[in-house]
């Protein structure tokens, strides 16, 4: 499972401190040391855990933890909230434009899994009783289009396609109202991957977001990532002002730290996270849930 | 490096950069201490007297010498391998045209059956760099793709064949054991061959780097790492760890998408990189 190490480590620190019973400033220090290590062992971000750490300190050391009855629940329940908050406090959904017709739009780096997601997506809102079509704008990466048609038959779904156009702001326009006319309510548009420092490619993308208007543009962050993670969230958000985030490759042991450094900087929340290779493998993702799992409570 | 004296301050400065590269938080403490001692043994003073240390120390860390070259005996088999997304496919395309430019006759082997179009995207990879990819229906077998290929790679005396693989999670059980049988099928139908088993590593990743070289080592016996993306804003330290960590030569660097960016791995370089901006 993924976030397991930093589970680990992070239950392992509170059971000394809960051994104590009084706890001192050094205990306090000392315990804000193990988890600072254990963050940065998830790839949380180093900038984001010295902030974490330091938040969760000043907290800990205020009157009402250190004279409690119990002061290591007090810590371990500060511990808790905060890391709530880093991962999106109360939770978000995906939003639905209320004139009817909602756009979606991918973005991401590279591999991170964009086209995948896209069927996954489809099959969500297949499900939660929408119409949903998908559109090819990957005119880039070879056989891009191939595989997301090939997507689009596992889930059932249309995908608009244009082999001949280079344009991908024209074959978004195109199938928005392709979409509109025949009557779907869903356009979920997958995009090239691109370095968040790629000047033409970035441009690209604000000018798919200036002519079609997705409702919800959602970044696609691999679990995987380490400390880059705040550099291309910042930088997307940035330029593309990102509704959410989805977390991809959860099923195998990543760390998972990477994902809620990209929320923290961009204060956007992570909406779902990916489970698998299969299109169903998709979980909406919930903060408090989550956080509750890392401390085994 | 840009400081007035050599002091704690410095020293922090200096383990973040080495943190935010995603070198593993042992590596970093074993350079911090190695980087210690070369301040006191050579008595250093001024901060710019610094970086020639550290460089120096990780190149001992990443440098293996004539194995962070490909081997260039033929028949070659190169397996690439790694996780969903790193980039496989693409790599073996630059290789492919690398060899080719050098004079080798060069065969892919499409045995990413999985992956939706993973198949198409090779082939017209192969189809850009003038190379022939042996190819079955998706959803096939992958050893049979490999048999078929090898068979074939022999007929016509080909120098370099290179196959690719599904990406897989490394704690995948059922997929490690696929790519066993994928080996197996090598070994028993091209002794003749010398191997290469390339584990393509993202330079964006961060510690599960770790348990990928270690996972994947275990049941393929990989001859070396390439790093990909490396023209990101990533510096791929944690490819730093794992070659000190598992005595793994890095052979290329991946630096774009398209067919030329492949580099050689400089070891030299790569240090250096890590404090570029
Ligand atoms: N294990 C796992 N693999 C995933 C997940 N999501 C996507 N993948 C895999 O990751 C790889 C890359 O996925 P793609 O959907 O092609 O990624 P992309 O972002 O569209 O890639 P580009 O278009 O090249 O930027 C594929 O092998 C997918 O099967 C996930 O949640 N778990
Ligand atoms: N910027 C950059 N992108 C790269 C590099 N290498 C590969 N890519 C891109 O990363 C994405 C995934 O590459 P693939 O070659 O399909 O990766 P893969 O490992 O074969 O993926 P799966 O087969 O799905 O596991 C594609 O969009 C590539 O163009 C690189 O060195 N730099
Ligand atoms: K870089
Ligand atoms: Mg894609
Ligand atoms: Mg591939």
């Amino acid at each position: 499972m993924a976030f397991e190490s930093l589970s680990d480590k992070l239950q392992g620190t509170f059971k000394v401190l809960k051994n104590k019973g009084v706890l001192t400033e050094k205990d306090v220090d000392e315990a804000m040391r193990q988890v600072k290590l254990a963050l940065l062992e998830a790839d949380v971000n180093f900038k984001v855990v010295k902030e974490f750490v330091a938040d969760v300190k000043e907290k800990c050391l205020g009157e009402e933890v250190m004279k409690s009855l119990t002061p290591a629940q007090q810590v371990i329940k500060i511990v808790n909230g905060e890391l709530t908050d880093l991962m999106g406090g109360e939770g978000a959904k995906l939003e639905y434009d209320p004139a009817g017709f909602t756009v979606i739009m991918m973005a991401g780096l590279q591999g991170t899994g964009k086209t995948t997601t896209c069927g996954k997506l489809a099959n969500f809102l297949k499900e939660s009783g929408k119409k949903p079509m998908l559109c090819a704008c990957d005119v880039y990466r070879p056989a891009a289009i191939d595989q997301l048609e090939v997507v689009g038959k596992a889930v059932n779904t249309p995908v608009y396609t244009d082999r001949k156009s280079k344009d991908p702001v024209k074959i978004a326009k195109a199938a928005k109202k392709e979409a509109e006319l025949k009557g779907f309510n869903v356009l979920i548009v997958d995009t090239a991957g691109r370095l968040q420092i790629d000047e033409e490619l970035m441009a690209e993308l604000e000018n798919i977001k200036d002519k079609v208007k997705p409702y919800q543009i959602l970044l696609v962050v691999d679990a995987l990532t380490g400390q880059d993670a705040v550099n291309a969230a910042k930088g997307f958000n940035e330029r593309l002002a990102i509704d959410g985030i989805i977390m991809t490759k959860m099923d195998g042991d990543a760390r998972g730290g990477a994902a809620l450094s990209a929320r923290k900087v961009t204060g956007k929340p992570i909406l779902f996270m990916g489970t698998g290779e299969k299109y169903d493998a998709l979980e909406a993702f919930h903060p408090d849930r989550m956080a509750s799992r890392i401390l085994g409570m | 490096f840009m400081r007035q004296k050599i002091d704690e301050d410095m020293m922090d400065e200096i383990e973040e950069i080495l943190i935010t590269s995603d070198i593993g938080m042992d590596t970093t403490e074993k350079i911090m201490n190695e980087l210690r001692e070369y301040i006191k043994d050579n008595m250093i003073t001024l901060p710019k007297n610094i970086k020639k240390g550290l460089t120096d120390i990780i190149i001992r860390l990443i440098d293996k010498g004539d194995r962070n070259k490909l081997s260039d005996k033929t028949p070659l088999v190169i397996m690439m391998i790694g996780i969903n997304g790193g980039g496989k496919t693409t790599t073996i395309a630059k290789l492919g045209h690398k060899l080719k430019e050098e004079g080798k006759t060069v065969m892919f082997a499409a045995a990413d059956t999985f992956r939706a179009a993973a198949g198409e995207q090779l082939a017209i990879w192969g189809d850009r760099i003038g190379v022939n990819t042996v190819m079955h229906q998706e959803g096939a077998d992958p050893s049979a793709v490999i048999f078929d290929a090898i068979q074939s790679a022999k007929a016509k005396g080909i120098d370099v064949l290179i196959c690719d693989t599904a990406g897989r999670l490394q704690t995948k059980k059922n997929l490690m054991t696929e790519l066993e049988k994928m080996n197996k099928v090598v070994s028993r139908e091209y002794p003749e061959a010398d191997r290469e088993t390339l584990l393509v590593l993202d330079a964006t990743n961060g510690k599960n780097a770790i348990s990928q070289a270690k996972e994947f080592n275990e049941v393929a016996e990989l001859t070396g790492v390439v790093i990909t993306k490396l023209d990101g804003t990533a510096k791929g330290g944690i490819a730093i760890t794992i070659a000190d960590e598992f005595d793994m030569p890095i052979k290329y660097l991946g630096v774009g998408e398209g067919m030329e960016d492949l580099e050689e791995f400089n070891a030299e370089e790569f240090a250096g990189g890590i404090f570029n901006e």
